[in-house]
């Protein structure tokens, strides 16, 4: 389902027929079972869905993690697919964002340091790299915790810092995987403000999954999985 | 790209302070326990080459006894001058010959006194034994002649006897004996088995007979063979000459003993190197752990890091930087490892030396080998680990616990 306000752009990333099978033989399981999805930039798009609907697959999908068994996945027009392992990675390193449940942080690694991190496996040099990541951890009110640990953080501050690590690098998309899974819904209001705050004032791109319909409820669309398909997918009235 | 590598992995490094110097201690102890006992074999390998340049050119030493055991002699009829005088004459092949004859006698000097060894010997007696005088003269072949009361001192005995005072001129007393001074030995150190070579009064021949021992026995006699004749064969024709003169009969046994100081030292050399060597091979062995243990470490630690390097792949770390990454931590803990390792093992071979009395002799070669080796043994023992850890699937690593 298309945004009529889209029609005449590209499509961010582009989903067609694809279907994801697991092992082999009699243990064959297949998580997504020929999806289309196409999405526009500047979109927020919630997903939702029971477990093994297909939504996770869905997710390592657009997040060039995996690839599709057959379909394709278009990223900017470029078939990913045909893509081997390192131009994946240089995607990810290039274009995406990525906030988990469990945040995934460096361990007994600053702050500072643990925002850094996509931009020297960038490249950037060393003057650059300090003033970007403290002005992402300006943008997600953390200015004062750049020396703190993760160990040293709250379960919404270490969300916060993963966050910043994300969006440093200015990408295209931010994927988060359930990004409130983890928190009370005060620290969860705060993660959906900060990332709605990213996609309207920034413009990045965010897909995210969740399981609650009060998180849902920030996106401006919403995509339902179920047995590998999407159910529906529709515009969120509430917040347009 | 290998500056970022060095950036992450010195952070890493940084971060688990208690693991790495684990990691590195089996490298530590290997480099160290290499070098401290090569640069001990070394200092006591020189030690052994010294005293073997000190004993003299080619010298034997034939004394009176028969060898009834390793290291016993029994007793016998003694040497006469005559004995020394038919060896000069009958054997070609010898450079010099000196009679000698010894024993321990308490010098005086003043109120100070000094149980010491008297030699009484030729003036053939100091190139035989390789002592060379430092000041004053050797006795003249008519002061030995007329068994005159002079004599010459070691650096030890001049030390106990007269301080820092010059030695020369003075007049020393040997039991009834009052004799004058004239020259003072160079200092020679300790032999091979041990003994203060510098701890000797030397003194005219006769003098020592007639004055101090009241007989004509002669104990031994020092000779020195020619350069480049085969001692084996000089030591057979002192045996028959010594043989026929102490008339001994076909099925007697010697009375007399030849001993060839060189070979000696030379098998104290050898088995010097060869105690080195296997001391240096039980050090490489442990180095060789050393460098197991970082592998064990390395890929323990790539398990327990499962999770950041998921998070690391996900963000688009390619494979090659996180195999890059995961080496250099190998390469950066084993080599600062060795440096650490050397840096122990040079203060452990100085503090040794000083207690085993050897000299501390720095081996370039060792050190540069052994942290050769260990930088080494972390490419080499890092690189299956890092291989392991660069290709872990991103998703499966990111769901690791």
């Amino acid at each position: 389902m298309n945004d009529p306000a889209n029609n005449n752009v590209t499509p961010l990333l582009e989903l067609r027929n694809v279907t994801k099978i697991y092992g082999t033989g009699d243990a064959q399981m297949q998580a997504l079972a020929g999806v289309n999805l196409s999405i526009y930039p500047g979109e927020f798009v919630a997903v939702m869905g029971p477990s093994g609907s297909g939504k996770s697959t869905c997710m390592n999908i657009l997040g060039c993690l995996d690839t599709p068994t057959s379909g394709s996945y278009l990223f900017q027009g470029i078939d990913v697919g045909a893509l081997n392992r390192n131009q994946r990675a240089l995607l990810r390193r290039n274009y995406l964002g990525f906030v988990f449940q469990g945040f995934n942080l460096l361990n007994r690694t600053s702050a500072l340091e643990n925002v850094e991190l996509p931009l020297i496996y960038r490249g950037t040099d060393t003057a650059t790299r300090h003033r970007l990541a403290r002005q992402a951890l300006q943008a997600v009110g953390l200015s004062d915790r750049e020396n703190h640990t993760p160990g040293e953080l709250s379960g919404g501050q270490q969300q916060r810092v993963a966050i910043a690590r994300a969006i440093v690098t200015g990408p295209s998309l931010l994927l988060a995987d359930e990004p409130t899974g983890n928190l009370d819904s005060a620290r969860s209001i705060e993660i959906m403000q900060l990332l709605t705050v990213f996609n309207r004032d920034q413009g990045i791109t965010v897909v995210m999954v969740t399981h609650e319909p009060d998180m849902a409820a920030y996106a401006k669309r919403i995509v339902h999985f179920k047995d590998g398909l999407i159910e529906t997918d529709h515009h969120n009235g509430a917040q347009n | 790209m290998l500056g970022n590598a060095l950036l992450l992995a010195l952070r890493e490094l940084r971060r688990n302070v208690m693991r790495s110097i684990l990691t590195m201690l089996g490298i530590i102890i290997g480099v160290a326990a290499v070098i401290t006992l090569v640069t001990l074999g070394g200092g006591a390998t020189q030690q052994v080459t010294q005293q073997i340049a000190s004993l003299g050119s080619n010298l034997l030493m034939i004394s009176v006894g028969k060898r009834i055991g390793p290291g016993q002699m029994s007793g016998a009829e003694a040497f006469k001058v005559a004995d020394a005088e038919a060896l000069a004459r009958d054997v070609p092949e010898l450079a010099a010959v000196a009679p000698v004859a010894s024993g321990a006698t308490t010098a005086i000097y003043a109120n100070e006194n000094w149980s010491t060894n008297v030699t009484g010997s030729t003036e053939e007696f100091f190139p035989v034994s390789n002592q060379q005088i430092g000041e004053g003269r050797i006795f003249n072949a008519s002061e030995a002649r007329v068994g005159a009361a002079v004599c010459i001192i070691g650096q030890t005995v001049a030390t106990k006897l007269f301080g820092s005072q010059s030695p020369l001129n003075n007049r020393i007393r040997l039991q009834k004996l009052s004799c004058e001074v004239i020259g003072l030995l160079k200092s020679k150190g300790q032999s091979t088995m041990g003994s203060d070579q510098d701890d000797i009064i030397v003194v005219p021949l006769r003098t020592y007979q007639r004055r101090i021992a009241g007989n004509q026995d002669v104990n031994m006699i020092k000779v020195s063979v020619k350069d480049g004749v085969d001692t084996e064969r000089v030591k057979q024709d002192i045996t028959r000459l010594m043989r026929t003169r102490r008339h001994l009969a076909v099925n007697e046994d010697d009375n007399f003993n030849v001993l060839d100081m060189k070979e000696i030292a030379k098998m104290l050399s050898t088995t010097t190197q060869t105690m080195t060597g296997l001391l240096s091979a039980v050090g490489a062995v442990s180095l060789l752990v050393g460098g197991i243990g970082i592998m064990n470490i390395m890929l323990v630690s790539v398990t327990e890091r499962t999770r950041e390097i998921g998070i690391r792949l996900a963000i688009g770390a390619l494979e090659r930087e996180v195999l890059l990454q995961f080496l250099v931590e190998a390469v950066v803990l084993s080599s600062f490892g060795g440096l650490i390792g050397i840096v122990l093992a040079l203060a452990t071979a100085v503090v040794l030396s000083g207690v085993l009395q050897v000299p501390f002799v720095f081996q370039g070669g060792i050190v540069i080998i052994a942290f050769l080796f260990s930088a080494t043994v972390g490419v080499v023992f890092g690189y299956f680990p890092a291989r392991k850890a660069a290709r872990l699937d991103p998703i499966e690593a990111l769901r690791h616990e």
